[in-house]
C-alpha cells in the first residue's frame, strides 16, 4: 500500500446464517479524501461500516483491515475509537437531557483526583464547537437545539476523541437544505485538514458536490470504486452502477385485469408527529384503479410510510388537509378501525413492532383485524378461529406444523404470510402493503408476489410501497414516485425503468 | 417410547402449578402434624384471603394490558367505609349497600381509567395517587374510626351455605357443588376431546384424560368433605362462591369474548394492536375501572367478614395482589397471563402464610420466606424461558379455558436484527 492511504479493508467476508451480507469487499481510503459508498437499501453499506467501527467484533468476519499501515483487530467501539475511527449514525446518539459539553465528553470526561473537571469540560467544549462553526453556549441542553446542530455536535465529539477517520451514515437526511450545506462545508474543512471521511448517502447531488471517490456496494460486493474527477462520474454513472443488473423472472406470470378508478386521495398533508413545522408528506395526490398493482417507490425516510399510515385511519402524524374518494364519494377515515370498516387494510414494514403480537399464536393473530366475524353472542368461536386459520394456512402455503403455534416461531416469510392471512380475512377492497417482502428468501418471495397478483385480479387495489426497484418493476402496473414527502412522478410499468425512477425518487437535478 | 414421552410431557405441563401448590400443602400437612388439611383451618383459609384472590383477578388483567394498580386497598378500605356508614347513617338496607359499593368502584375506576388511557398518566403514577387519596378519603369520611355494620351485611363476607334437605351428617349444598364442579369438568375435558377431534389437530390419548379426571375429582372430592364436615353452622364460605363465580366469568371473559382478546393484544403490543383496529383506550379504561370494582368489591367482603370498616383496612393488599399475579406466570411487560393462573399464585401465597402460621414462625420469618418465593417462583420462570423449555408458572390451564401462555422463545436467525438486513440483502441478487 502507498502511504497516502489510510484505510485498507481487504477482503472482508461477513456471513449470518445462511447469508452472505458481505462477500469479500475490499474498500480503501486514501488520507484527506471524502470517500462516499452507495447501494440500495440492504447492500451491505452498513454491515462494512459495523465491522470498520468494530460493532462486528474481529474474529466475527473474514478479512483484514489496515489502518495507518497497521492491521487492526478491533474488539468493540472503544478500540476502533481509540485508533481514531468514529462513526456517526444516522440516529444520533445524543442525550437531550444533558448538556452539548456534557454528551461532547461522555465516557472520556476530563478529570482531576477522580472528580469531573468542569471548568475543563467546559472549555474545550468551547473550542470543539468553534472548529465546527456552532455558536452555542456548551452548557445548553441538546433537546433545545435543532437536528442540524446535533449533527455538529456529534461531529465536536468525534473530533475530540482525535478523529482520523470519521464516518457518516446519511448525515443530512434530516436536515434542511441550509443544514445540509453547512455540513457539507464543514466536511470539506475537515478534509482539508487532514481528516478523513466516509460518506453514506442516498442523496447523489451531495456525493458529485463533495465526494472525491465513490465506492458502489450492490448485493453485498463491492461493484467498482471511481473516482470523481478522473472518471468524470455524474449521477447517471452512479445509478447505472448502483442498479446494474437485468430483471430475471422473479415473478409469477400475471395479465392485470384493471376496472375503473375507485381510491382516489388528493392534496394529502401530514405535518410530523413531534416536530411541529415539518411535513412527512406534502399535497400528495394518487389513484388506485379496481385490479390495480400500484407502486410507490422512494427511498427509505422519504414519506411513503408516513403517506400510508395517515391514509389509514390517520394512524400517522398530525392530519393537515387532504381529501379520500372512494367510489366517487367523499369519505373521512378518522380512527383505524374506521378505516378497516371501510376496506382498507395496511401491512406494516416493521413486522415484529407494528404488525405483529409476538406472544401470539397463528389463529389468534390471523383473525385479530376481524373479531367480529367469528363472535356470536359476545363469544369468540374458537373452533370457527381454528378452521379459518387452517384454511389461510392451506391456501397460503404458510409452513408450520399447526396454527396452535407461536408467530415468533415462524420464519420471515411465513409471518407475512400470517399478516396477509389475517388482512386479507377482513376482505379489504384496498391494501396496503408496505415492503411486503423485506427479510423473506427468495423462494417465499415469488409465494408472496403469487398472492399480491392474486389479490389484485378478486378486484381489489393494491398499492406496494417498495425499496427494491425491480420489485416495483416486476409487480406494478403503474408507479408513483416520492422524494421528500412530495410525488415526483408517475410512470406506467412500460415507461419505467430503474433508472428513470431512480432519478424521480433522488430528485436529481436532471430529472427525467 | 418418544411418543409416551411427549404425552407425559404435555400432561405434567398442565399440572404444574397445581403439583407445587399440592406439594406445598402436603409439606404443611406433614410438618404442622395434619393440622393444616383440617375442616375449621380450610375454611378459614378461604374466607382469610378470598378478598385478596378477588383483587387478583382484576389485577392479572391490569399488569396483561400493561399497567399496574397500587390503589387497590385504598379504594377498598374507601368503598367499604362508604357503605358501612350510608347503611348505618343513611338506613339503606344492605343489599343497596353492596349495589352502592360497587357503582362507587366503577366511579373510582372510571376516574383512574380517565387518566391513564385518555390522558396517557402511567397507571404507576395514578394509582400511586390514587392510592394516597382514597386512603385519605376513607379516613376522612369514616374520620378515623371503625364502623359496624349489620350482620345481614356481614353475610357476604363471613356466611356459609346454608344446610338445607336431609341430615347426611354433610352440608348438602356444599357437596352438591362439589359435585356439580367435578361433571362441569369432566364434561369440559370431553367436550374438549370431541372437538378436538371435529377440527382435526391431535387428541391426547384417553387414558390421559381419564388418569387426570380421576386426580381431579378426587382432589375436588376431597376439598369438598373438608368443607361439608366443618364445625356446626361452617361450610362453604360464601366469599369462596363470590370468588369461584368471578374466576369462572373472568376465564370466560379474558379467553372467550372480544375484549379480553383486545387486552392481551394491547398487552402484546399496542402499536400492532392500533394498526389492527384495537382500540386501546378504551381497553385501558375499562381493565383499570373493573379493577376498582372487583377492589371495592373485595372491601365489602373484607368489611363483612371484620364486621366494621375501619382505617386502616385493606394496606397492602396490593402488593399481596401483585404477587399472586406473578407468581401465577403473569410477565412484567403485559401480554402475558392467566386469571386461572393468578388466582392459583394468590393460594400459594395464602397457604405460606397459613402454613408457616401453623407451624408458629413468626410474621419477620413469614415475611422473609415469601419474598424469597415470590423471587424463585418468577426466576424459574424466567430461566427456563431463556432455556427454551417450556414455562412451568403459567402452563396449567390450556385445556381449562384459562388462557394463553408465553410461546417459546423465537428461533435465532429472525432474532437477530442484523441478520435480517443480511437476508434482504440476498435477495437483490
Amino acid at each position: 500500500m502507498d502511504n497516502h492511504t489510510i484505510l485498507e479493508m481487504q477482503s472482508i467476508t461477513k456471513e449470518f446464517p445462511g447469508v452472505k451480507a458481505l462477500d469479500n469487499v475490499s474498500l480503501s481510503v486514501t488520507a484527506g479524501e471524502i470517500h462516499a459508498i452507495c447501494g440500495e437499501n440492504g447492500a451491505g453499506k452498513s454491515t462494512l461500516m459495523k465491522v470498520l467501527s468494530g460493532l462486528y467484533p474481529y474474529g466475527d468476519y473474514q478479512g483484514q483491515i489496515v489502518f495507518q499501515g497497521k492491521e487492526m483487530q478491533f474488539r468493540d467501539i472503544r478500540s476502533s475509537e481509540a485508533a481514531g475511527i468514529v462513526i456517526i449514525h444516522q440516529e444520533l446518539a445524543l442525550i437531550p437531557e444533558l448538556s452539548i459539553a456534557e454528551n461532547i465528553f461522555l465516557g472520556n470526561e476530563p478529570t482531576r483526583f477522580g472528580v469531573i473537571d468542569w471548568d475543563k469540560v467546559n472549555l474545550s467544549a468551547v473550542e470543539l464547537l468553534a472548529r465546527v462553526g456552532l455558536s452555542e453556549d456548551p452548557t445548553t441542553k441538546i433537546k433545545d437545539i435543532g437536528v442540524g446542530k446535533q449533527q455538529l455536535v456529534e461531529i465536536a465529539k468525534a473530533l475530540s476523541k482525535s478523529v482520523k477517520l470519521l464516518i457518516l451514515d446519511e448525515p443530512t437526511a434530516a436536515l434542511n437544505e441550509a443544514d445540509s450545506q453547512h455540513l457539507l462545508d464543514l466536511m470539506s474543512g475537515l478534509r482539508s485538514k487532514g481528516i478523513s471521511c466516509i460518506m453514506i448517502s442516498h442523496k447523489l447531488n451531495e456525493i458529485e458536490q463533495i465526494a472525491d471517490s465513490i465506492t458502489i456496494i450492490r448485493d453485498g460486493k463491492a461493484i467498482e470504486t471511481l473516482h470523481i474527477k478522473n472518471d468524470g462520474v455524474d449521477e447517471d454513472r452512479i445509478i447505472r452502477g448502483m442498479v446494474g443488473r437485468s430483471l430475471e423472472s422473479r415473478f409469477p406470470d400475471h395479465t392485470p385485469k384493471i376496472g375503473e378508478t375507485f381510491f382516489e386521495v388528493r392534496n394529502w398533508t401530514v405535518g410530523h408527529p413531534n416536530v411541529a413545522d415539518r411535513l412527512v408528506c406534502k399535497n400528495s395526490s394518487f389513484k388506485v384503479r379496481r385490479g390495480e398493482i400500484v407502486g410507490f417507490a422512494g427511498l427509505m425516510g422519504a414519506g411513503r410510510t408516513e403517506l400510508a399510515r395517515s391514509v389509514f385511519g390517520r394512524s400517522y402524524g398530525n392530519f393537515k388537509s387532504g381529501q379520500i374518494f372512494k367510489d366517487g364519494k367523499e369519505v373521512t377515515y378518522k380512527s383505524v378501525p374506521q378505516a378497516i370498516e371501510a376496506g382498507l387494510a395496511y401491512v406494516t414494514e416493521d413486522r415484529k413492532s407494528l404488525g405483529l403480537n409476538l406472544l401470539d399464536d397463528i389463529k389468534t393473530t390471523t383473525v385479530s383485524a376481524n373479531l367480529k366475524k367469528i363472535t356470536h353472542n359476545f363469544v369468540v368461536d374458537n373452533d370457527e378461529e381454528y378452521r379459518v386459520a387452517e384454511e389461510y394456512r392451506k391456501s397460503l402455503r404458510t409452513k408450520t406444523p399447526s396454527v396452535n403455534e407461536g408467530v415468533a416461531k415462524l420464519s420471515g416469510g411465513n409471518q407475512q404470510k400470517v399478516v396477509l392471512s389475517k388482512w386479507m380475512f377482513t376482505d379489504p377492497d384496498l391494501l396496503i402493503l408496505d415492503e411486503p417482502t423485506r427479510g423473506i428468501d427468495v423462494g417465499a418471495k415469488y409465494e408472496i408476489y403469487g398472492i399480491i397478483q392474486k389479490l389484485a385480479d378478486q378486484g381489489k387495489g393494491v398499492i406496494v410501497i417498495s425499496s427494491e426497484l425491480p420489485e416495483l418493476l416486476g409487480l406494478s402496473d403503474r408507479i408513483y414516485t416520492i422524494f421528500e414527502g412530495s410525488i415526483t412522478g408517475e410512470v406506467t410499468r412500460e415507461q419505467a425503468s430503474q433508472e428513470s425512477l431512480m432519478k424521480l425518487m433522488t430528485a436529481s437535478r436532471k430529472s427525467a | 417410547m418418544n411418543s409416551l414421552k411427549r404425552m407425559f410431557g404435555g400432561n405434567t405441563r398442565q399440572f404444574g402449578m397445581i403439583f407445587a401448590l399440592i406439594a406445598l400443602i402436603l409439606f404443611f400437612q406433614w410438618q404442622t402434624g395434619g393440622n393444616t388439611l383440617t375442616p375449621t383451618n380450610v375454611i378459614n383459609l378461604f374466607n382469610g384471603n378470598a378478598y385478596i384472590l378477588i383483587l387478583a383477578i382484576g389485577m392479572v388483567l391490569v399488569i396483561i394490558a400493561g399497567h399496574i394498580d397500587l390503589s387497590v386497598g385504598s379504594v377498598a378500605a374507601f368503598a367499604g367505609v362508604v357503605v358501612a356508614i350510608s347503611i348505618r347513617d343513611w338506613g339503606i338496607p344492605w343489599y343497596l349497600g353492596i349495589v352502592l359499593g360497587l357503582v362507587l368502584g366503577a366511579l373510582i375506576g372510571a376516574w383512574q381509567g380517565f387518566w391513564v388511557a385518555y390522558v396517557g398518566i402511567p397507571a404507576f403514577i395514578v394509582t400511586l395517587a390514587g392510592m394516597l387519596l382514597f386512603r385519605g378519603a376513607n379516613q376522612y369520611v369514616g374520620e378515623s374510626n371503625t364502623i359496624p355494620v349489620p350482620e345481614a351485611f356481614q353475610f357476604i363476607g363471613a356466611g356459609y351455605l346454608p344446610e338445607v334437605g336431609p341430615v347426611t351428617g354433610y352440608n348438602n349444598l356444599t357437596v352438591l357443588l362439589g359435585l356439580l364442579a367435578v361433571g362441569f369438568f369432566v364434561y369440559q375435558e370431553f367436550s374438549n376431546r370431541r372437538r378436538t377431534a371435529q377440527i382435526g389437530s391431535e387428541v391426547q390419548p384417553l387414558w390421559i384424560s381419564v388418569a387426570k379426571l380421576v386426580l381431579l375429582a378426587a382432589a375436588i372430592l376431597y376439598v369438598t368433605s373438608l368443607f361439608a364436615t366443618g364445625r356446626p353452622g361452617t361450610s362453604f364460605p360464601i366469599p369462596g362462591l363470590i370468588l369461584a363465580v368471578l374466576v369462572i366469568i373472568f376465564a370466560f371473559i379474558s379467553n372467550k369474548t372480544v375484549v379480553g382478546r383486545h387486552v392481551y393484544a394491547v398487552g402484546g403490543n399496542r402499536h400492532a394492536a392500533e394498526l389492527s383496529g384495537v382500540q386501546s383506550k378504551r381497553v385501558n379504561f375499562l381493565v383499570m375501572m373493573n379493577m376498582s370494582i372487583l377492589a371495592a368489591l373485595a372491601g365489602m367482603i373484607f368489611v363483612g367478614r371484620s364486621t366494621a370498616s375501619g382505617p386502616f383496612d385493606g394496606v397492602g393488599w396490593e402488593l399481596d395482589a401483585i404477587a399472586a399475579v406473578f407468581i401465577g406466570g403473569a410477565a412484567v411487560t403485559g401480554g402475558v397471563g392467566t386469571v386461572i393462573g393468578s388466582v392459583i399464585g394468590g393460594l400459594v401465597m395464602a397457604v405460606l402464610n397459613n402454613g408457616l402460621q401453623l407451624m408458629g414462625i413468626g410474621a419477620d420469618m413469614t415475611q422473609i420466606i415469601k419474598g424469597l418465593v415470590l423471587l424463585i417462583a418468577v426466576a424459574f420462570d424466567v430461566y427456563n424461558k431463556s432455556q427454551g423449555k417450556p414455562s412451568i408458572i403459567g402452563l396449567l390451564t390450556r385445556n381449562f379455558g384459562g388462557g394463553r401462555n408465553k410461546p417459546d422463545a423465537p428461533s435465532a436467525p429472525e432474532e437477530n436484527p442484523a441478520a435480517r438486513e443480511a437476508v434482504g440483502t440476498k435477495q437483490v441478487l
